[in-house]
């Protein structure tokens, strides 16, 4: 019972951090995304504004 | 200043999640019936109180949007139920984990169960039709709508435990309890400091979500500004 119950625990755990981690992942990677997507687009206008 | 805050709120949420780590695995006694596995608690409970707490700031901002206009208060509303939605399926999984073992099912349809995976599932939603709608003040206004439809189901979630008889177990935190002492202070001051940890995790992935929404608004804002 006792090897079950922390078995059990360490699945709980575990989980809990799985998820909070593949979400600071995705919150890394569109923060990336973000960052270049806004530097793509500052440079489209400047370019669209020296011509 | 964000950058340096979020920096500073993690530093303090680390420091207490270490501290409390520490002493949920080597310092507290097993629970004398459940053994190990009552240790689940520690992040069932907390988990499920940041996310009830950011669904309620949510709706908040989401009034604030509706009485002002303001669409920096919606950005910070989508910030908000984007993380509260990852902590409350931390609730829901180490929920069901700690149900295999105590009540030996993964699942099982009763009130708070099933009013807590509404909650998920419609914020899940909100965050779904957000993607959908590129007009700005429409995404608002439905998003705001879909905040107090969903705070509803939380009430329901926060009050099934007192309104229903379930197989979840009844409140036995002492400020739902009127002040009684249904589990050991100890403990009790543990969880309280474990919500403490993921509520400042939470507030720094919140700032954030946040930062990444201004920018998503200035290239909007850049890319509407280019074509007119």
């Amino acid at each position: 019972m006792e090897a079950r119950n922390f078995t059990f625990m360490f699945y709980g755990f575990l989980a809990a951090w799985l998820i909070v981690l593949v979400y600071i992942v995705s919150l890394a990677r569109r923060g990336a995304r973000l960052t270049k997507e806004l530097e793509d687009v500052k440079q489209l206008v400047a370019s669209g504004q020296k011509s | 200043m964000r950058e340096k805050l979020v920096v500073a709120f993690v530093a303090l949420g680390a420091i207490l999640l270490a501290y409390n780590l520490y002493q949920i695995f080597l310092v507290l006694p097993d629970e004398a019936a459940q053994g190990y596995i009552y240790r689940i608690i520690y992040f069932h409970v907390p988990a499920a109180m940041v996310a009830m707490l950011g669904f309620f700031a949510a709706l908040v901002c989401s009034v604030w949007y509706l009485a002002g206009g303001d669409l920096r208060f919606d950005s910070f509303a989508a910030s908000i139920v984007e993380v509260s939605v990852v902590f409350a399926t931390v609730n829901l999984v180490t929920g069901s984990i700690w149900a295999r073992v105590e009540w030996g099912i993964w699942w099982t349809w009763d009130y708070r169960l099933t009013s807590q995976l509404v909650c998920v599932l419609i914020f899940a939603g909100y965050l779904i039709m957000r993607r959908a709608i590129d007009e700005p003040t429409q995404r608002a206004r439905l998003s705001a709508a879909l905040t107090i439809f969903g705070c509803f189901d939380a009430v329901i979630v926060w009050k099934s435990i007192e309104w229903f008889r379930n197989n979840h177990p009844g409140p036995v935190l002492s400020f739902r309890t009127g002040g009684e002492q249904r589990m050991d202070p100890a403990m009790e001051h543990q969880l309280f400091l474990n919500a403490l940890a993921l509520l400042i995790m939470a507030v720094a992935l919140t700032l954030v979500r946040a930062r990444q929404e201004s920018t998503a608004r200035e290239i909007d804002s850049l890319r509407r500004a280019a074509h007119v």
